[in-house]
């Protein structure tokens, strides 16, 4: 948290994030690059507000929406998303799993995967990639929109150097990652549609 | 604490100031009276707004006023942990409206913290002295840049928003191109962001 992050989402990605209207995957992603990113919680905060003005200038419907006949007691203050034991990394307090608790499956020399289980219906895919140091993803394509970010190490690809907390925002590009050479990475990474592999 | 405030008259005073505007105000009499009055005022001036919200996204009537209710009495027992330092109260209680929304009617889980849990530890915990008028003040500033947009930008904002649609989805219901909604959303922003800025 105290590397400067150089590599954020698209605005309009984070305004899709704020709507609450990004797949859930996509949503999954941005969050973790939030909880690591002071610019973009302040941005957020912002669209939130955009948010909330532009739902209360929308025409007022008519009818009454019935309040309970006494205010519940409020004594029992609820709790907060803090205190169910994930602290501010929203992976491990959605589904109780540190980095060093993941079952990694081989993808091929130096490449691991693991796959997160979404919601019923939801569209897309969600998975953590680690890269052995100096090692590199086949080249590859996407058919939609994806969304990778750094949690521990870097890789580097033709675009750029990406390092922890950094979001690389990729659509439908081929691109061919490699791990940092001294420390391999760690990303969390969000595809809206499946993966074109070449050859 | 809590003092009433005037805004202060700025070149962005919005032409009429909706419910949500008096939201810091009606919010700071529920975290402190708690009275029955200020419970039957927060439903009536929000009830039916977040009871649309819900039907725009496709929820029956009935489903639409439980997550109405449901919003409604979150904002009313979470009021007492609530602080101005924490962000706006409108923010808040779309937060907590758009949050029962992904996880009841899509059926997803919610990767959207609310404000006040993000906020823990992380921003600056020192209030500005009279945080009900400058939250007032910002959400001003938001309406009055909204009301300024061009249509077809808020159009856009608004199916993103209100609609919950997804950038593609935005671009098939109005025949564009996904890269102009996508260029829309980040010029409204910019206004926004503007609008605010002299305010940070």
């Amino acid at each position: 948290m105290n590397a400067t992050i150089r590599h954020h989402p698209d605005t309009s990605t984070l305004m899709s994030f704020a709507a609450g209207a990004l797949a859930e995957p996509l949503a999954a992603a941005c969050s973790v690059h939030v909880s690591m990113c002071a610019q973009c919680r302040d941005e957020l905060r912002d669209m939130e507000l955009l948010g909330a003005t532009l739902l209360g200038t929308e025409p007022t419907p008519g009818g009454r929406v019935a309040a309970p006949a006494r205010p519940p007691d409020a004594t029992l203050a609820e709790r907060t998303s803090n205190e169910r034991g994930g602290g501010s990394d929203p992976i491990a307090s959605k589904y109780g799993l540190a980095l060093d608790q993941i079952p990694w499956k081989r993808l091929a020399p130096g490449v691991w995967q693991h796959h997160l289980e979404l919601s019923p219906g939801a569209q897309g895919e969600l998975y953590f990639i680690k890269l052995a140091p100096g090692c590199r993803l086949p080249l590859h394509g996407h058919t939609g929109a994806e969304l990778t970010v750094v949690l521990t190490g870097a890789f580097t690809d033709a675009s750029g150097e990406f390092r922890r907390g950094d979001m690389q925002e990729i659509d439908k590009i081929e691109h061919q990652p490699v791990g940092d050479r001294e420390e391999g990475c760690v990303c969390l990474v969000a595809a809206e549609g499946p993966y074109l592999l070449k050859g | 604490m809590l003092r009433p405030s005037i805004d202060s008259p700025t070149a962005y005073a919005p032409r009429s100031v909706s419910a949500w505007g008096r939201m810091p105000d009606l919010l700071s009499r529920i975290a402190t009276e708690r009275s029955d009055g200020a419970f039957r005022r927060l439903f009536e001036e929000f009830g039916p707004q977040i009871r649309h919200y819900m039907m725009r996204h496709g929820a029956d009537a009935a489903t639409a006023e439980e997550l109405a209710q449901e919003t409604l009495l979150a904002v009313w027992r979470k009021a007492a942990q609530y602080s101005a330092a924490k962000g706006t109260p409108a923010t808040w209680m779309f937060s907590i409206a758009r949050n029962l929304r992904i996880d009841r009617l899509r059926r997803e889980v919610c990767w959207q913290e609310l404000s006040d849990d993000v906020a823990e530890g992380t921003a600056s915990e020192d209030a500005p002295p009279d945080a009900t008028a400058s939250e007032r003040q910002r959400q001003a500033r938001v309406q009055a840049a909204l009301t300024a947009l061009p249509d077809d930008q808020r159009n856009v904002v608004a199916l993103a928003f209100i609609e919950g649609l997804p950038h593609h989805a935005i671009a098939e219901r109005l025949s564009l191109p996904l890269g102009t909604v996508k260029s829309r959303l980040r010029l409204a922003y910019q206004k926004v962001r503007a609008a605010l800025e002299d305010l940070k």
